[in-house]
């Protein structure tokens, strides 16, 4: 096996290539299209949800439907999009910031892709099944439990398989960060994307058991006939929303500390300013993940948990205003005296800055237990998340593929268009979401399939809608954009926006094994050392040897495969038993293809020095 | 503490903020004009918190618009490479402990609203004997029984304005959260055991608005109700009518007459109650003819009510009385509509609550009395 | 490191399972998958703590009257002894003696289907005596996640560490095998660990309360 990057291959040549790849920047690539995928669909079904709200009482869904679109726009989101769309951002970079060649585990990775992708895949089945879930993302019991026909055990089943996946990969992200950065490269000198990729990444493992455990409860509640959440038979509706919380608040974090990353990369490189106060941001980085955890009642603050335990809740959730505030302001610092260039990247991290600061104060709104039981379950709700999620998640998303596309594809977005989108989506955002506020207060709860007449509601809801119009504009767009890049492939340098970190100092198109050799890393911003040196490239830290590198694999494909299968058993078998055949059928592959992993040795090859030297000298 | 926080709330009202805020939404539904006790105290932390969060805004805004004004790259200046600061610990040390103060200042009324607004173990001095009513949440529609009186009332919960009224939430089926944005921050009703209380206090006589504030199925944002605050005299008034009820009363109109034999034939009277009986599985009819809403969304007319037995699932799918009971035909469905109109059992209703006129309550006159005999 | 080094068995290390950066990195993402299985079983311990002799509406046995503590002593027993035999068999590991390896894994295997056996009776009486089932009431469902998923965890390291041994049985202990020996020794110790938990939480304050 030899490197051929260049070379014209056919279209089933290519997908093999996908199907059992294991190299990390293509599997970045394939979270790219899966992400975007489900971001797009996602999109559609806030569409839907906003053309139902654009005047009162007004029929253009059911109810049913309505609550179907509403969650599954909830659940994509969250789940299959942004997620997803990061993990594209962190397997495409990370290694890369680093200097490592490869993730820890490049079979668990690919493994990690196709086991979201085929949960994704499997939860978006229900819409032709017997509907979509109808019970919210959040999916409270007993609604959930009662609810009839197939939908929420397709989110049972299909969030259990896609959260296996994010397990892995924060594992993965964990261990390659610990055992694999270059010589020099230690803590306090890797890069903020890289430090909030390995917080996040250790906060997926932390809160996503509970995740699992509340999942496997509800699938056995629904088809086996356990009895967690049904009162009537002792049980509990309040655990499940204890479970979800302890994984769905750090989620919050999960999402927004990487796309954080991402601003603290894209700042310093267009202000050609380092970081300011990088050690503090540090330290924000993990005191926001620590308290993450101590908050999750914040959610439950009208469930009757009692004055005593909604008091600590709500100065727990407060204090974690004190280090994202901490990072705002060292963002605003990093530009101080800087030399700003106004990029799109750029553009996305000064709408990112008011934004997000809005959501972070808002959020402390919401954190004063008592105030919080006129916002809590009200479109205020609904506006403050946006706020936090689109304005920090989805502008951070933006902003690191518009950054890093270069590295990603070797070309170029279109400026023009990038700033576009950029003030299409930002305009229409805070059209649609500002005004939600108001609307909470107001008297509307979130969740509403429609509003009546003559309650005051009707400007606000129509404004919202107008500006989700904007938004999907935008995203339009972007997609354009994508497309003509495409198309002209236009080849870039390897650093086409004179930026600080290690990923800039590879030559463009990326090796597959990234660096020829493992670059020695004199301080913060590596690259940035250089230049200022006079150098422009890194020092290696070791002789030009083989390369080792990991086999494909088909493997994770039919292991995902195997409990896609499996899921669609399991949930068919409450209707007839012969669906267990199915079922097993599923778990048969999947365990099988383990044993085979097993039994098999994979010692993976080597790119010989002879190779690597007809390819030029030197890391860059 | 109130006093402070009045004070607090008097700044605001210099700057016009809460007069824009109240400028909002509906005066029976907004959370920004206040009728209650709760819903003040809110209120007014609510102000307090966005006091704070604008003061944070505009630091943030003038740093960040002066730095993009003046830091932005200027033409021949591309290669201008600036100073590499590593930062500066005096500014963050400033920026840790500004917020950190901000925030104290609003913990400490949180945590004493919090421990305020749930405290329903100590009924205030003036108030002897507090009325307790349990809430039951199902889908679509509210049950009110006021325990001690032996009253039952669905969809509308009639209150005075002079005291604290307790509730005891639960539901039937799925969680649902009364929210009534006026008077009060909401709750959530736990099914079966898991029971929540609060209390809810009206200052002015009105009609509110009342919502459910959890997913509960496709009709959750049909699942109104409404609370008629009255003054104690009236209220008195309306819980000597509402005991009084006789569910076996022959109704006046020969229309009427048929429609409540037609009631009983048509298996209604197995899901709904007319007169005083416990929770039963559909709303309670004793004071439908009082009702301000038709299943607690459509105007209260007799059109409505016909439409209403004649399809319930178009205007609240989901809703447990769809396909329940035989198929009626218009005519039938009117004179059931005619019976139900008689329903008035009380004399107090929407017009007492809104007319403003404050009757005390027989037991302050009494009082009253007593006291101006004791001088004497 | 040519793939000849990695198989051969006679250039061993100290501790070869963490002698090469694959061995080392599966040591420590092993690590931290063992602390997501924590979070899991904590996950799995709160909601059995909560719905704890919750019955609702229906008739059940209550724990005090349920558990027999005999039984359960002799599975932790059997438990705890196979954790230390799979000890003796990381220590014969390092000492790259692959065959007492292979002979304290044998052991602890059995002594691990001697706890499966146990349990798989330790249910069958809890269902027949006592009607005690997973769909009868929520402690029934709670008890029976709780402690069926750590017997799954059992049956998945009994088949782990029984087809590393019969996979290696012929080649010896190598660069390549002894991390995978290694994690799977550890995984082992895992279980054990949660069982102190389960026969402390469930059994030992299920018969006093």
């Amino acid at each position: 096996m030899s490197t051929h990057a260049a070379e014209k291959r056919g279209f089933g040549a290519v997908l093999w290539d996908y199907l059992t790849t294991v190299d990390h920047k293509k599997i970045a690539i394939l979270y790219l299209i899966g992400g975007g995928f489900f971001f797009v669909l996602g999109g559609l079904e806030a569409m839907l949800i906003r053309i139902q709200l654009i005047s009162p009482d007004n029929e253009f869904i059911s109810a049913q439907f309505y609550n179907e679109v509403m969650t599954m726009h909830g659940t994509t989101m969250i789940f299959l999009a942004a997620m997803p769309l990061l993990f594209a951002l962190m397997n495409a970079v990370v290694p890369l910031q680093i200097g490592a060649r490869d993730v820890a585990f490049p079979f668990v990775n690919a493994l990690g892709f196709w086991l979201f992708a085929f949960g994704g895949i499997l939860l978006n089945l229900s819409w032709f099944v017997t509907g979509a879930p109808d019970a919210g993302w959040t999916a409270y019991a007993p609604l959930s439990i009662i609810s009839p026909g197939h939908g929420v055990d397709f989110y049972a089943v299909g969030l259990q398989i896609s959260g296996f996946g994010t397990l892995m990969a924060g594992i993965n992200f964990i261990v390659t960060i610990i055992n694999m950065r270059a010589p020099g490269m230690t803590y306090m000198r890797m890069p903020l994307f890289t430090w909030t990729t390995f917080v996040a990444s250790i906060l997926i493992l932390f809160a996503f058991p509970a995740l699992t455990v509340g999942l496997f409860e509800m699938t056995f509640d629904r088809l086996f006939g356990a009895n967690f959440f049904k009162p009537e038979m002792g049980g509990n509706v309040i655990i499940w929303e204890h479970l979800f919380w302890i994984f769905g608040h750090p989620e919050v974090y999960i999402l927004v500390l990487p796309a954080f990353g991402v601003f603290s990369e894209v700042i310093p490189t267009f202000s050609k300013k380092r970081l300011f106060g990088y050690s503090s941001m540090v330290f924000a980085t993990v005191l926001i993940a620590f308290l993450g955890f101590m908050v999750w009642a914040h959610h439950m603050f009208t469930v009757g948990l009692g004055p005593i335990a909604n008091s600590i809740f709500a100065v727990a959730t407060m204090a974690i205003a004190v280090p994202t505030g901490i990072k705002i302001f060292n963002w605003l610092l990093t530009m101080w005296g800087g030399n700003i260039r106004i990029t799109t990247p750029m553009l996305y991290a000064l709408g990112f800055i008011p934004s997000f600061t809005i959501g972070g104060m808002t959020g402390v709104m919401l954190a004063t237990a008592a105030a919080d039981l006129q916002y809590h379950d009200s479109y205020f709700v609904v506006g403050h998340f946006h706020y936090v999620i689109v304005g920090g998640v989805v502008f951070g998303v933006l902003a690191g593929l518009t950054y890093w596309w270069p590295r990603m594809f070797g070309t170029m977005l279109d400026e023009k268009l990038g700033k576009w989108t950029f003030w299409l989506f930002f305009i229409g955002f805070h059209l649609t979401f500002f005004i939600q506020h108001f609307l909470g207060l107001m008297g509307m709860p979130r969740r509403y399939w429609k509003f009546l007449p003559d309650q005051g509601l009707d400007t606000g809801n129509l404004i919202s809608t107008i500006g989700a119009f904007f938004m999907a504009a935008g995203a339009i767009l972007f997609v354009w954009n994508i497309i003509i890049t495409s198309v002209r492939n236009e080849k870039v340098s390897g650093d086409p926006w004179d930026a600080r970190t290690l990923e800039w100092a590879i030559p463009n198109p990326t090796p597959e094994y990234n660096f020829k050799q493992i670059p020695l890393v004199r301080g913060l911003d590596p690259l940035w050392i250089e230049k200022m040196e006079g150098n422009g490239k890194m020092t290696p830290a070791e002789p030009l040897g083989d390369i080792h590198m990991p086999n494909s694999s088909f493997l994770p494909f039919m292991m995902s495969l195997g409990l896609f299968i499996a899921g669609i058993g399991v949930i068919f078998q409450v209707d007839n038993n012969s669906w267990w055949i199915v079922a097993i059928i599923g778990f048969a592959i999947t365990l099988g293809t383990m044993f085979l992993r097993s039994i098999k040795d994979d010692l993976g090859y080597h790119i010989h020095k002879e190779d690597l030297e007809d390819k030029g000298a030197g890391v860059k | 503490m109130k006093g402070w926080m009045g004070r607090f709330r008097a700044l605001f009202l210099l700057s016009g903020l809460t007069l824009l805020l109240s400028g909002c939404g509906k005066p029976y539904l907004s959370a920004l004009q206040p009728k209650g006790e709760g819903s003040e105290m809110l209120f007014n932390l609510m102000l307090l918190s966005i006091g704070i969060m604008i003061f944070v805004f505009l630091v943030v805004m003038v740093i960040y618009i002066y730095v993009v004004l003046k830091f932005r790259q200027k033409k021949g200046q591309e290669d201008h490479i600036p100073k590499q600061t590593e930062g500066s610990h005096v500014l963050e040390t400033i920026w840790t402990v500004i917020p950190i103060i901000l925030l104290l200042i609003l913990a400490v009324p949180t945590v004493q609203y919090t421990f305020a607004l749930s405290d329903t173990k100590n009924v205030p001095e003036d108030q002897e004997d507090a009325i307790w009513i349990e809430v039951t949440g199902q889908q679509y529609w509210w049950h009110f029984d006021y325990k001690d009186l032996n009253i039952q009332t669905s969809q509308e919960l009639y209150i005075p304005t002079d005291q604290r009224v307790y509730l005891e939430l639960t539901s039937k089926d799925v969680i649902h959260s009364f929210w009534i944005p006026t008077i009060s921050g909401k709750m959530d009703t736990n099914p079966i055991e898991n029971k929540n209380e609060m209390w809810i206090h009206a200052y002015e006589e009105g009609v509110y608005w009342g919502k459910c504030a959890e997913l509960c199925g496709p009709s959750h944002s049909l699942m109104d109700f409404k609370v008629v605050a009255v003054s104690p005299g009236e209220f008195e008034q309306w819980v000597e009518d509402m005991q009084n009820v006789n569910p076996d009363e022959e109704p006046e109109t020969v229309v009427a007459k048929e429609g409540k034999e037609l009631f009983q034939q048509n298996s209604c009277a197995a899901c709904h109650a007319v007169g005083s009986s416990p929770v039963a599985v559909g709303p309670n009819l004793t004071s439908f003819g009082d009702r301000t809403t038709v299943a607690g969304i459509m105007d209260y007319n007799k059109e409505n009510i016909v439409n209403w037995l004649m399809d319930p699932e178009k205007y609240k799918p989901g809703n447990k009385m769809s396909n329940n009971y035989p198929a009626l035909s218009e005519e039938e469905a009117g004179k059931i509509a005619e019976y139900l109109m008689t329903l008035k059992p009380s004399e107090i209703g929407l017009d007492d609550a809104e007319d403003g006129d404050y009757i005390k309550s027989q037991k302050d006159e009494n009082n009253n009395e007593e006291n101006t005999q004791d001088q004497e | 490191m040519t793939h000849d080094d990695m198989l051969r068995s006679d250039n061993l290390p100290h501790e070869p399972e963490k002698a090469t950066l694959e061995g080392k990195n599966k040591f420590l993402g092993f690590w931290f998958f063992l602390g997501g299985e924590t979070v899991l079983f904590a996950s799995l311990f709160g909601t059995y703590l909560a719905l704890k002799n919750s019955f609702g509406g229906t008739e059940g046995v209550p724990t005090t009257e349920l558990y027999g503590l005999e039984l359960v002593f002799i599975m932790t027993v059997l438990l705890l002894t196979s954790s230390l035999t799979s000890v003796y068999a990381m220590y014969h590991m390092k000492n790259h003696d692959f065959k007492k390896m292979q002979l304290w894994l044998g052991v602890t295997v059995l002594l691990g289907l001697g706890f499966l056996g146990c349990e798989i009776y330790e249910f069958y009486h809890y269902v027949h005596e006592y009607h005690h089932t997973f769909t009868a009431h929520a402690f029934g469902s709670a008890f029976y996640t709780l402690v069926g998923f750590h017997g799954g965890h059992v049956v998945f390291g009994l088949l782990w560490i029984t087809t590393l041994m019969i996979r290696n049985a012929k080649r010896g202990l190598n660069l390549y095998n002894a991390p995978k020996f290694y994690i799977a020794s550890l995984y082992w110790h895992f279980i054990d660990v949660v069982w102190v938990f389960i026969f402390t939480v469930v059994y030992l304050m299920g018969k006093v309360a």
